[in-house]
């Protein structure tokens, strides 16, 4: 019998006061903090990142981008850029074939539109493609860029999202190519890039019954991922001519495809290469700069190199999709929700990426959490606009929506005199339950059914409160002289990748010395997912994390894998790593009977040991490689395995935050934040609360101080550093997270994911904390001190 | 484009470095090889180019390369190998700080820097030693908590 355990998720000391959670496995690897395996090259800055490779006679990109909003290009003249001298290449959208695709990193075939060219004769947003340079240094290719003249007609363009589908509004994708490839809802001719709607039950007659109807507009705003590496990718023809991508990636199998179609290049002849990425956060879950550069190797034949400036990152690559919410919810005396309507207008931007999915996740990551209202309603339309593209950014259209029914919740609460914590404690959905949502609403298909098989989401409230000190904390009106103290709190979900859609996959072989090489096409993207993977490997095979030898990705060379999004990598691609890890050991079992001359039932796995129970006898999985290598009916001992999910289960968090807000500037200082988060089985707890951390911090910093300014033609005007203001360690409040561990029997030895959950909870916690303490309710993000201050002023004046 | 020889002490070793006339430090560093300096913004505002010059943490995408002549210069390369790791590499990792790592060799440089002139600081002078070196992945947690480990190594207190 194998010995009972508790799954020992961090700081559990405190909290084992409530049953300790026991289940079957006896963890040795696996649910252990071990350090991060490619850690030593990192921390002593040995070159891993793309931009450390240097090749020789490698040119250097630069692209030049529109200044119009909606502009025709009427012609363009590269003639004196070409003549400088050192410029290699200079691109235009005659230079190009013209084939339709989407950037978008989603399988195939994408439930993204069909809109983007790698070069066109229109542009659409400010920081939109207009031509390319290649030159022999980053200065000349500047300069070239500055060469080319370009004669525009500017068109009218949209810059308001709620009239980008009026009546004339100007058509922003009139080109004939423009489409859905699989039968959704897409009207170019109206700027519609994307809808999705759901309805159950009767929500007009389940509102009119109502004690209390709730009706407000909640307008979350645009985002930049802002990894501290840029996008960044070197392109270069190997001795065989095959186009090779070195690229900081999320998803280098659907960028192999994408740019194969984009520039008609069949995939045999593509090798993409994803070294070390220094972030990503759903901003590298595109192909957004790998087409250009290739076309420009193609062009010269030559290594080419092209990185965004971090201006560049803000201009042009993509963004948080920007949402227009309008919500209506119902309430009974006793504090029952009764029903949900979700009316949202999605701002996509120029071009569709993930138009269509971000806004379905805004359904299916929230509204399955309120699974005992009966009526519910989703209607959502994504909009064309000659704005930034949005695009994949972590928390996926949860972020956008919790911001409103996060706040919703504490409205109706208060307004009815419930308790919060006893409202979400009833309302959640529940272990053994399902939600209509589920299966309503997938990703340009229908969705899967489900019931939870795991949540904590009670347990991580009761902690919350407790460790939070929340009854302490809330409405409680503490006043220091300006600052006015209150507390917020929100419940949350997501979910675990894309069911039935998704696929990874992972291969492994045994070395001379017992060691495995493990390749995996998931792309560890900081995560420490190569990390959890060898953890994974180990705990199946009684070795040692480093007897694993991970290597992830490379496309010629790693098992296909859709890639890091939809927070699927330990969940999905865990599981083909479970799957491989033990076809190994079964292979090496079949070897060690032979060896050992006895049967599979009579062996035992220790530490990479074979024994033999019944003849006291032994072999290593170094005896056995040696065996298999070179000494009988040699073969190499290799495995493969897929994996695809069948249910996307949630993890559930429930965040706490404390604020205070100076009523004279509208400052809001966050003082400290809680994040009480059920991952399952954290596979490496201290990773799994870096996700969390993280995605806390990103979302209190996109709560409070990240904001696009736009002058009135629609350009982004605070494209650095110094304006638009990411979170440094001074401007943090207190962070702490506590991972509550649940068992979910259908992911790897227990685990769900847990790196974009973390996100959705500060604009709807810090929004409510903000209420707590100065009576304002902030509808609009971010809260910065004009905001919050234009509120109170409006309420001194009533 | 005219270049100059400038002569400088990197890591300890002296070194002699051709450079353009308006080539940044930071570009200069990493063409000579020294890769662990990152690039996050090029504008002097994310930090991930820190290196000490003459002892202090600056970002060196800001420092014009033909003006270093002379200077003593640390990069994250002098501070430990993977086989013996500065106190503050091995802390971050068993903290967990490191997440992407594209920012951990400026954050290392300034925690190191700080370190040097005060062995036993507080989490608020942790904090203002390091917040110029911007971080997406971590939250900062896990990292400033490395800074107070290794502090505690190196003071040798248990
Ligand atoms: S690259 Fe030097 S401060 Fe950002
Ligand atoms: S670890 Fe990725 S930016 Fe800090």
């Amino acid at each position: 019998m194998k010995d009972k355990k508790t799954i020992k998720n961090a700081p559990a000391d405190k909290f084992e006061s409530g049953a300790p959670l026991e289940h079957k496995d006896n963890f040795k690897i696996v649910n252990s903090s071990i350090k991060k395996v490619e850690g030593p090259g990192l921390v002593t800055g040995k070159p891993m990142f793309t931009d450390d490779f240097e090749f020789h006679g490698m040119l250097y990109a630069k692209i030049l981008t529109s200044p119009h909003a909606h502009a025709e290009i009427i012609s363009i003249d590269t003639s004196k850029a070409e003549k400088l001298p050192g410029v290699k290449a200079v691109l235009t959208h005659k230079d190009l074939p013209r084939i339709i695709h989407t950037t978008a990193g989603q399988g195939y075939p994408e439930p993204s539109p069909y809109d983007s060219f790698t070069l066109d004769k229109k542009v659409r947003f400010v920081g939109d493609r207009v031509a390319a340079v290649a030159a022999e240094t980053l200065e000349l290719a500047e300069e070239a860029l500055e060469l080319i003249k370009v004669e525009y007609k500017i068109l009218e363009a949209v810059l308001d999202p709620l009239k980008a589908r009026a009546k004339g509004a100007p058509v922003i994708h009139d080109e004939d190519e423009a489409r859905m490839i699989i039968p959704l809802a897409y009207d170019k001719n109206t700027n519609l890039a994307a809808h999705a709607e759901m309805s159950e039950g009767d929500v007009e007659a389940a509102l009119k019954n109502s004690e209390r109807v709730f009706e407000h507009t909640y307008e979350s705003h645009y985002a930049q991922h802002c990894p501290m590496e840029p996008h960044v990718c070197i392109t270069h023809l190997d001795p065989n001519d095959r186009l090779n991508i070195i690229t900081s990636t999320q998803v280098p199998f659907h960028t192999r495809r994408i740019v194969g179609q984009a520039l008609d290049i069949p995939v045999k002849r593509i090798r993409v290469i994803k070294p070390r990425i220094g972030g990503g956060f759903g901003g590298k879950q595109e192909m957004l700069i790998e087409d250009i550069c290739a076309a420009l190797t193609m062009k010269t034949k030559k290594p080419v190199r092209l990185e965004y400036s971090r201006h560049e990152e803000f201009m042009s690559a993509r963004t948080r999709h920007p949402q227009h919410i309008e919500l209506r919810t119902g309430m009974n005396k006793n504090g029952d929700l009764t029903a949900i309507d979700v009316n949202i207008i999605m701002n996509t931007g120029a071009y569709g990426s993930a138009a269509l999915t971000v806004l379905c996740n805004s359904a299916s990551k929230v509204l399955p959490l309120f699974n005992k209202v009966k009526d519910i309603r989703f209607y959502g339309d994504s909009v064309y606009t000659n704005l930034p593209v949005g695009g994949a950014y972590r928390g996926y259209g949860a972020t956008q929506t919790y911001h409103a029914i996060g706040q919703q919740v504490d409205i109706m609460c208060r307004e009815m005199g419930i308790d919060i914590i006893k409202f979400y404690k009833k309302h959640h959905i529940k272990e053994g339950e399902g939600s209509p949502v589920f299966q309503k609403m997938g990703e340009g298909k229908e969705g899967v059914e489900m019931k939870i098989g795991s949540c904590g989401l009670e347990k991580c409230i009761d902690i919350g409160v407790k460790e939070f000190g929340w009854y302490d904390k809330f409405n409680k009106k503490r006043v220091e002289g300006d600052w006015h103290y209150g507390a917020g709190m929100v419940c949350l979900m997501q979910g675990s990748s894309i069911p039935e859609i998704d696929m990874g996959a992972a291969y492994m072989k045994i070395n001379d010395d017992g060691s495995f090489n493990l390749s995996l096409g998931a792309t560890d993207l900081g995560t420490g997912s190569d990390t959890i993977f060898a953890q994974m490997a180990a705990e199946i095979l009684t070795v040692q994390p480093a007897d694993i030898i991970v290597y992830s990705s490379d496309t010629d060379m790693t098992p296909f894998d859709v890639g890091a999004y939809a927070s699927s990598t330990t969940y999905l691609s865990g599981g083909a790593v479970i799957k491989t890890a033990e076809k190994i050991k079964a292979k090496i079992s079949k070897v060690a009977c032979e060896m050992m001359k006895t049967t599979e039932d009579d062996l035992r796995f220790k530490n990479g040991i074979v024994y033999s129970a019944s003849k006291k006898e032994k072999v290593s999985f170094k005896d056995i490689a040696y065996y298999t290598l070179y000494e009988k009916n040699q073969f190499q001992i290799d495995a493969s395995a897929s994996h695809i999910t069948h249910k996307s289960p949630p993890p559930f968090s429930a965040h706490f935050v404390y604020v205070a807000v100076d009523i004279r500037t509208g400052f809001v200082k966050p003082l400290e934040y809680l994040n009480v988060t059920d991952c399952g089985t954290a596979i490496n707890p201290k990773f799994a609360e870096g996700q969390c951390e993280g995605a806390v911090l990103n979302g209190i910093s996109f709560a409070l101080s990240e904001e696009f300014i736009f002058d009135k033609k629609g350009r982004l005007l605070n494209t650095s550093f110094n304006d638009y203001k990411i979170f440094n360690a001074v401007d943090m409040p207190a962070v702490k997270t506590i991972l509550v561990p649940t068992y979910e029997e259908s992911g790897p030895f227990g685990a769900k994911s847990v790196s974009e959950i973390g996100i959705n909870g500060a604009l709807p916690a810090i929004g409510n904390a903000i209420f707590d303490a100065a009576g304002v309710r902030m509808f609009s993000g971010p809260y910065t001190p004009n905001r919050v201050l234009a509120e109170i002023k409006k309420k001194m004046k009533k | 484009m005219k270049t100059i020889e400038i002569k400088l002490k990197i890591n300890n070793e002296d070194k002699i470095l051709r450079v353009k006339i308006n080539e940044r430090l930071v570009d200069a560093l990493r063409a000579a090889g020294y890769k662990g300096i990152k690039k996050g913004c090029y504008e002097g505002s994310c930090g991930a180019c820190t290196v000490l010059v003459n002892g202090r943490p600056m970002n060196s995408c800001m420092i014009p390369a033909a003006s270093a002549d002379g200077f003593e210069i640390t990069t994250i390369e002098g501070l430990g190998e993977s086989d013996n790791l500065h106190p503050l590499q091995e802390s971050i990792l068993e903290t967990g700080g490191v997440q992407c790592g594209y920012c951990t060799p400026g954050f290392l440089i300034s925690s190191y820097a700080l370190l040097k002139s005060n062995p036993d600081p507080n989490m608020d002078e942790i904090k203002r030693a390091t917040d110029g070196n911007l971080c997406r992945c971590t939250g900062y947690v896990k990292k400033l908590e490395a800074v107070e480990r290794a502090a505690k190594k190196m003071r040798g207190d248990k």
